[in-house]
C-alpha cells in the first residue's frame, strides 16, 4: 500500500490549495449582498417554488441498465491482465459472459428502456 | 541532501499540482485563441502583448476579487462544498501519470483503474452543485450531466481497455513501454477504431460539444453553475479543463506512445505534452465545428451504437491477444 502515500499527499495539496484559494478570494472580494441579488437567477423573471423536484422515472431506468454493464466493466480489468497468459479458455468464458449481459441488453432495447422518452 | 520518502513525495506532488494548475490556465488562453483563429477573430491581445499571453493570469485575477454571492434560497453546505469536491476528483486523475520514465506522482500498478474510477467521480460534485443551487437550470442541468456521464462511462471503459489489453497491463510506464515498436493507435484496425471510440466518449464525459446538453446555453443558460460567481466559479472551471486536459494526457499515453518518440531522452516530456495537446485540440476542433445534438439523440448513440460497438471490439480484441499469446504488438 506504500505506493498510495504519495496519492494521499497529492489529494491533501489539491484540497489544501482549493481551500486557501478561496479563503484569499474571501479576504480579498467585496461583499454587498442584497434582497434582489441573493434570489435565484432565473432570466429576470421571480423563481417560483422551490427547484427541488421529483426526478422523471427515465434516470433511474438508465442508472439500473448501466449498474448491469458496470458490472461487466469490474470484471474485465482482471481478466484484461491475464488474458495474455490464461489463452482462448479465458476468452471463451469472458465471450459466454459478455453474450449473457447481452441478451439482457437485447431485453432492454426490444423493451424500449434505452428510447429517451 | 537526502530527503525522507515523504517529504519528496510531497515536493513532487507540489511540483505536479503547480504545474498541472499552471498548464490548465494556458490551455484555455490555447483555446480561446484556437477558436478564434477558426471564426476569423484575433483573441485574446491586449492582455500582454502579443497575444495576450497573461490574459489566464489576468482572468484568475479577476474570479479572485470578484464578489461571491450565495443564493438565499440555496443549501449553503452543499453549495459552498461542491466546487472543492467537484476539483479533487478533476486534478486527482493526474496522480497516476507520469510524465516522462520515473516522472509524476505515482506510477500504481492499477494506473488506469485508478484514472478511470476517479475521473468519474466527478459528478459527485456537479451534482451537488446543481443541488445545492436551488436553482431550475442547475437542477435540470445537474439530472442531465449524470444521465450522460454514466452513459458515456461506459463506452469510454471499455474503449480505454483496448491498449490494456494489448499491453496486458494497467501500469501506465508498461503501457508506454509495449508501444516501443508501434504506438497502439497505429494498431491494425482495432487501434484506430478505439480511438475513434475514445474521443468521442471523451468529448460526452467532457460535456463538450456536441454533447454538452448540461450547460446548453440557450436553454439552460449556464448550466450547473449558473449560481456560481468568483473563486468558486472559478475552481469549477479550473476542474473542467484539468479533467478534459486529464483525458487528453490518458488518451495520447494509451494511444499515441506517451512521451516516445525521436530525440533524445529529455524530450519525452515534450512528445508527451505535445501529443496530449494534439488531442486537446481535436476536441476543441470537433467543439468549434459542429452544433448541439438532443437529449435522446445522445443517449441513443451511447447505449444503442458505442456501447455495443466498444464491446464487440473489446472482445474482438481480446481474441487477437488470446490467440497470439505473449507476442507483443
Amino acid at each position: 500500500m506504500s505506493g498510495y502515500v504519495p496519492v494521499f499527499i497529492f489529494a491533501v495539496l489539491i484540497i489544501a490549495f482549493g481551500v486557501v484559494s478561496l479563503v484569499v478570494a474571501r479576504l480579498l472580494r467585496p461583499g454587498r449582498p442584497g434582497v434582489v441579488k441573493l434570489t435565484n437567477y432565473e432570466c429576470g423573471a421571480e423563481p417560483i417554488g422551490s427547484a427541488w423536484v421529483q426526478f422523471p422515472v427515465g434516470f433511474y431506468l438508465v442508472a439500473l441498465v448501466f449498474i448491469v454493464f458496470d458490472a461487466l466493466a469490474v470484471f474485465l480489468f482482471p481478466w484484461a491482465l491475464v488474458l495474455r497468459s490464461a489463452g482462448l479458455a479465458a476468452f471463451w468464458v469472458m465471450a459466454v459472459f459478455v453474450a449473457i449481459i447481452g441478451l439482457g441488453w437485447l431485453y432492454a432495447y426490444r423493451e424500449g428502456i434505452l428510447e429517451w422518452k | 541532501m537526502a530527503l525522507p520518502p515523504v517529504a519528496w513525495h510531497a515536493l513532487v506532488a507540489f511540483v505536479v499540482l503547480n504545474a498541472v494548475v499552471l498548464l490548465v490556465t494556458y490551455v484555455t488562453l490555447l483555446e480561446r485563441k484556437f477558436a478564434a483563429r477558426m471564426q476569423s477573430r484575433i483573441g485574446p491581445y491586449y492582455v500582454g502583448r502579443p497575444h495576450g499571453w497573461l490574459q489566464p493570469i489576468a482572468d484568475a485575477l479577476k474570479l479572485m476579487i470578484k464578489e461571491d454571492i450565495v443564493p438565499a434560497a440555496a443549501d449553503r453546505g452543499v453549495y459552498n462544498l461542491a466546487p472543492v469536491v467537484f476539483l479533487v476528483p478533476c486534478m486527482l486523475i493526474f496522480a497516476t501519470i507520469p510524465f516522462a520514465p520515473g516522472l509524476g506522482v505515482a506510477d500504481l500498478n492499477i494506473g488506469v483503474l485508478f484514472f478511470l474510477a476517479v475521473s468519474s467521480l466527478e459528478i459527485v460534485g456537479l451534482f451537488m452543485g446543481g443541488w445545492g443551487s436551488n436553482n431550475k437550470y442547475a437542477l435540470l442541468s445537474a439530472m442531465r450531466a449524470v444521465n450522460q456521464i454514466i452513459s458515456y462511462d461506459l463506452p469510454f471503459v471499455f474503449a480505454a481497455l483496448v491498449p490494456v489489453l494489448l499491453a496486458g497491463s494497467l501500469q501506465m510506464s508498461a503501457i508506454v513501454d509495449a508501444q516501443q515498436g508501434l504506438a497502439f493507435v497505429f494498431y491494425p484496425v482495432l487501434g484506430q477504431l478505439a480511438f475513434v471510440a475514445y474521443l468521442v466518449a471523451t468529448l460526452a464525459a467532457e460535456n463538450r460539444v456536441p454533447f454538452d446538453i448540461l450547460e446548453a446555453e440557450s436553454e439552460l443558460v449556464a448550466g450547473f453553475r449558473v449560481e456560481y460567481s468568483g473563486m468558486k466559479f472559478a475552481l469549477i472551471q479550473l476542474g473542467e479543463y484539468a479533467h478534459m486536459l486529464g483525458t487528453s494526457f490518458l488518451g495520447a499515453l494509451l494511444f499515441l506512445g506517451g512521451w516516445l518518440g525521436p530525440g533524445p531522452a529529455w524530450l519525452g516530456p515534450f512528445w508527451f505534452l505535445g501529443k496530449a495537446l494534439l488531442i486537446f485540440l481535436i476536441v476543441t476542433w470537433v467543439r468549434w465545428s459542429f452544433v448541439r445534438i438532443r437529449v435522446d439523440q445522445i443517449l441513443a448513440i451511447s447505449w444503442k451504437l458505442l456501447l455495443p460497438a466498444t464491446l464487440v471490439l473489446l472482445l474482438a480484441t481480446g481474441l487477437v491477444v488470446a490467440t497470439r499469446g505473449a507476442g507483443g504488438v
